[in-house]
């Protein structure tokens, strides 16, 4: 106890060895680094498509590859990057790793659906690998009927199957976390106390359970109508192929919140911690990510405001698509007060956050834009649209993975990686994220359609700036690939909280053993107790006033 | 065009000023914002720095003024661009009455225009300045969508219904017509110019297929040639209703309910007759759908629209 080194203390990695040790493991931890290999696995496939992308739209003219092979290419890109990185990544990684410890338990409440939910993660992620080997499919991540269900002759079937079959897992992995958060939290750890990292946790996990099935019927339907020919989308035979868009942004809208929330709350430990304050409006904070999962599920129309839906239900959508903007405004401003008069540090894990909220920033307020029926017109299926939401989604998200994995990677790992080249990455990420998307906004409201492989000649400059722009981000997500692995083995050996941060997670052993805690903790204080005491002692397990 | 290229695309509608205004007042509300954030942040970051580790900054839980301002101040922002642009939007849902009704029928990957004078066009769209005009537009196959960036407009393109979509042009040239709705291998070729042309040369492009015959003629050979004209008789005497003064109106239905004659419902009477039944008429019309294209139904339409009452005298023979 106490952290006092032994010969050879026993911790969930080493606990046991081999392949099968993994395979068939129900610790929550190992189950985060099957995910971790995975989802890494999966983005720099869906990067891998992207560089192509990229090089395609060089020229206006379509020289690199075929028509049909750049329009099988983004179509992989946006499935792979969101089903099979981002709506896993942080959840099923630092959610999976963190939010038994978070809260003083020893693990998920459902174990074994736990670690079912990555084996029918992976069984989907088989299925949509197999279509791509057996030549791809070109009908866009958002599969619009009827091109979808009647027209494209590609591998659609398998491809809507594999996603279909790993919406399952987001729905267990979010029941299984909203029955610990309910359940399974530690003495004294009230909804007040939890970190704000559970709490968006939590508001995402309500978006998995409500959201997910929708999108899995209507992807069954698509394979249905295609597989058996029923009239459902293809309205020569009496169906609605604006009933697709409206049932698919249903979930596909939450989605975006399911793919930010995370990061959000990654966001609100790591400012507190390196700011050394507690969050500012901490309940503000905690109430933005719940509003943000329920008006959430009430602004998909925004996404048919040209699609030919009426006049006043365009007005609606747009309506409240402007109030889902406020809750995250609200956490931006929580965020930025809480730097002030702390005490900050620039270690990397701040600078991804610091780097998130200039991003998001930028994200949120282009989404303004969208939002505007007015704007929304004319820049709707622009490349407007795809800066934006590159901004929430990979500026974002990706920034907050990042920094949440360089921030508890001791804690997994037992392990610092290298500050130094952790800082450099961080920067290199921020300037190669703003040079590739931020030329998107100009070409969008230029009027540059998205999914266009050639294009007229007066946009290449532009295109030009944001190809060389993702050169720079591509080494920007190499790096921390290389230094991270690079760490397993030679980075210095961390402390049981090497930032000195406050949450049960750092009060065990890095890394930490397979029941996380030798003694079931007893909380006393709110989070981010950053003040006065130190961090060990706002926790009654070991009280440090005897 | 100081950086060798364009930051703003060129205005050549009536919207395009208005789109643009609106725009450049979110684009002044983002740059504050974005500025006052970052300029914070750094600002913060810099002021703030760690000086020791054994700073214990003193906590401060939050404000409730300050939740309550920066939660109005954006809340009040946001309903003065939802109204703006709501406004904006609702009118490019409402045509002039006087405008010039263009059809265009897309499809895997063309853009087929026919005027009401009868010209038609792949991939190209002739309008004249200062007219507003009214695209009445459908699908062959998948949904596409007509995008034009110089009019600041843009709608999907649906099969099997009608789309509309209106604009006045305020400046001659060439502009691009691109398909913004993703449609298949060949998308990104799915693209065209419009030529807005002077009144008197538009007149002039007009009158260029002296041949051409009109919608509404090319319309009323049609009605003939399918046999239309038999049950449909102007003075009701028919096994169908007559169509004169039809279009616009009110329709009463078997069954009690009631329904407008407009382009949907017209179309949908030649495809599939049996899903709405005009009160008092026995449902004998056969289907139709397959034996007539988009275009003809489109020129069936033009003729219906011409069946005016007053005009009764004129009426088919």
């Amino acid at each position: 106890m106490n952290g006092q080194p032994v010969a050879r203390r026993e911790h969930y990695l080493n606990v046991s060895y081999g392949v099968k040790s993994w395979l068939f493991t129900t610790d929550h931890k190992r189950i985060a680094w099957l995910y971790l290999v995975s989802v890494t696995f999966f983005f720099f496939i869906g990067g891998l498509f992207a560089t192509l992308i990229r090089l395609e739209l060089l020229t206006p003219q379509g020289d690199l590859v075929q028509a049909e092979t750049y329009n099988k290419l983004f179509t992989m890109h946006g499935v792979t990057m969101i089903f099979f990185f981002l709506i896993p990544s942080i959840p099923a990684v630092l959610g999976n790793f963190l939010i038994p410890m978070m809260i003083g338990a020893r693990d998920l409440a459902f174990p074994r659906l736990n670690l079912a939910s990555w084996y029918i993660y992976i069984l989907g992620g088989l299925f949509t690998l197999a279509a791509a080997a057996a030549g791809g499919v070109d009908t866009g991540w958002t599969f619009y009927t009827p091109y979808s269900s009647i027209y494209s002759n590609t591998n659609v079937a398998l491809t809507v199957v594999g996603v279909f079959i790993t919406g399952f897992s987001s729905i267990l992995t979010g029941l299984n976390f909203v029955v610990t958060i309910h359940k399974m939290r530690a003495p004294g750890m009230t909804w007040f106390r939890l970190p704000l990292f559970v709490w968006s946790h939590y508001a995402t996990s309500i978006i998995f359970i409500l959201g997910t099935p929708v999108l899995a019927i209507s992807l069954a339907l698509v394979a249905v109508e295609r597989l058996l020919n029923l009239g459902i989308f293809d309205p020569a035979r009496g169906g609605d192929p604006l009933l697709f868009q409206h049932l698919f942004w249903f979930y596909s809208h939450p989605a975006v919140y399911i793919m930010i929330l995370p990061g959000m709350g990654v966001i609100s430990e790591l400012i507190p911690c390196f700011s050394r304050k507690r969050v500012f409006g901490y309940e503000f904070v905690a109430f933005s990510s719940v509003a943000i999962a329920v008006i959430g599920f009430l602004v998909w129309g925004h996404h048919m405001f040209v699609s030919g839906q009426s006049v006043y239900a365009g007005m609606v959508f747009s309506l409240l698509s402007f109030l889902v903007a406020i809750p995250s405004a609200i956490k931006v401003f929580n965020w930025t007060a809480t730097l002030y008069k702390g005490s900050i540090s620039y270690d990397a894990p701040m600078l991804y956050a610091l780097g998130f909220i200039g991003l998001f920033t930028i994200g949120g307020l282009t989404g303004l834009f969208l939002a505007t029926l007015g704007i929304d017109i004319h820049v709707h299926d622009t490349y407007f649209v795809i800066a934006h939401f590159h901004y929430i989604m990979v500026g974002s998200a990706v920034m907050a993975y990042l920094g949440g994995i360089h921030f508890w990677w001791p804690k997994m790992t037992g392990r610092m990686y290298s500050e130094g080249w952790a800082r450099l990455a961080a920067l290199i990420i921020f300037i190669g994220f703003n040079l590739t998307f931020f030329p998107q906004f100009v070409l969008g409201y230029l009027g540059m359609p998205r999914r266009y492989h050639v294009y007229p000649p007066e946009f290449q400059v532009l295109n030009v700036m944001s190809s060389a722009g993702a050169s720079i981000l591509a080494v920007g997500y190499v790096l921390p690939l290389v230094y991270m692995i690079w760490s397993l083995r030679y980075g210095a050996v961390a402390g049981k909280n090497p930032w000195r941060a406050t949450g049960l997670e750092w009060e065990t052993p890095s890394p930490p053993p397979t029941d996380n805690f030798e003694v079931t903790p007893l909380v006393t204080e709110e989070a981010y107790a950053y003040d006065a005491i130190e961090p060990e002692a706002a926790y009654a397990g070991r009280p440090a006033h005897v | 065009m100081i950086l060798g290229f364009p930051l703003f695309p060129e205005q050549a509608s009536t919207m395009a000023g208005r789109v643009d205004a609106l725009f450049y007042f979110l684009l002044g509300v983002a740059a504050f914002f974005a500025s006052l954030i970052f300029f914070l942040v750094v600002f913060f970051a810099v002021k703030y720095r760690r000086r020791s580790e054994d700073e214990r900054p003193k906590p401060i839980t939050g404000h409730l003024g300050l939740e309550v301002f920066w939660t109005a101040v954006p809340l009040g922002l946001t309903l003065v661009m939802f109204v703006w642009g709501a406004l904006l939007f609702f009118d490019t849902y409402n045509p002039p009455l006087n405008a010039v009704e263009i059809n265009v029928v897309a499809k895997q990957w063309m853009w087929k225009v026919q005027h009401p004078e009868g010209q038609r066009e792949i991939n190209e769209l002739h309008v004249p300045v200062g007219r507003p005009v009214k695209l009445m537009m459908t699908s062959e196959d998948v949904i596409h969508d007509f995008f034009v960036p110089a009019f600041r407009v843009k709608k999907d393109v649906l099969p099997e219904r009608y789309s509309t979509l209106w604009f006045e042009a305020t400046k001659p040239g060439e502009y691009h017509l691109f398909c913004s709705q993703y449609c298949g291998t060949q998308h990104s070729g799915m693209v065209g110019r419009i030529v807005v042309m002077e009144p008197a040369e538009y007149v002039r492009w007009l009158g260029g297929g002296a041949t051409e015959v009109s919608m509404t003629e090319a319309g009323e050979k049609l009605f003939q040639r399918l046999g239309c004209s038999t049950c449909h008789r102007p003075d009701g005497t028919g096994q169908g209703p007559s169509l004169v003064g039809l279009f616009g109106k009110p329709v009463q239905l078997a069954g009690g309910k009631s329904v407008t004659a407009d382009e949907d419902y017209i179309r949908e009477s030649i495809v599939d007759p049996r899903a709405k039944i005009t009160a008092g008429y026995r449902p004998v019309m056969p289907i139709f759908k397959g034996l007539i294209s988009e275009d003809g139904i489109l020129q069936i339409m033009a003729y219906i629209k011409s069946l005016k009452r007053e005009e009764r005298t004129q009426a088919p023979k």
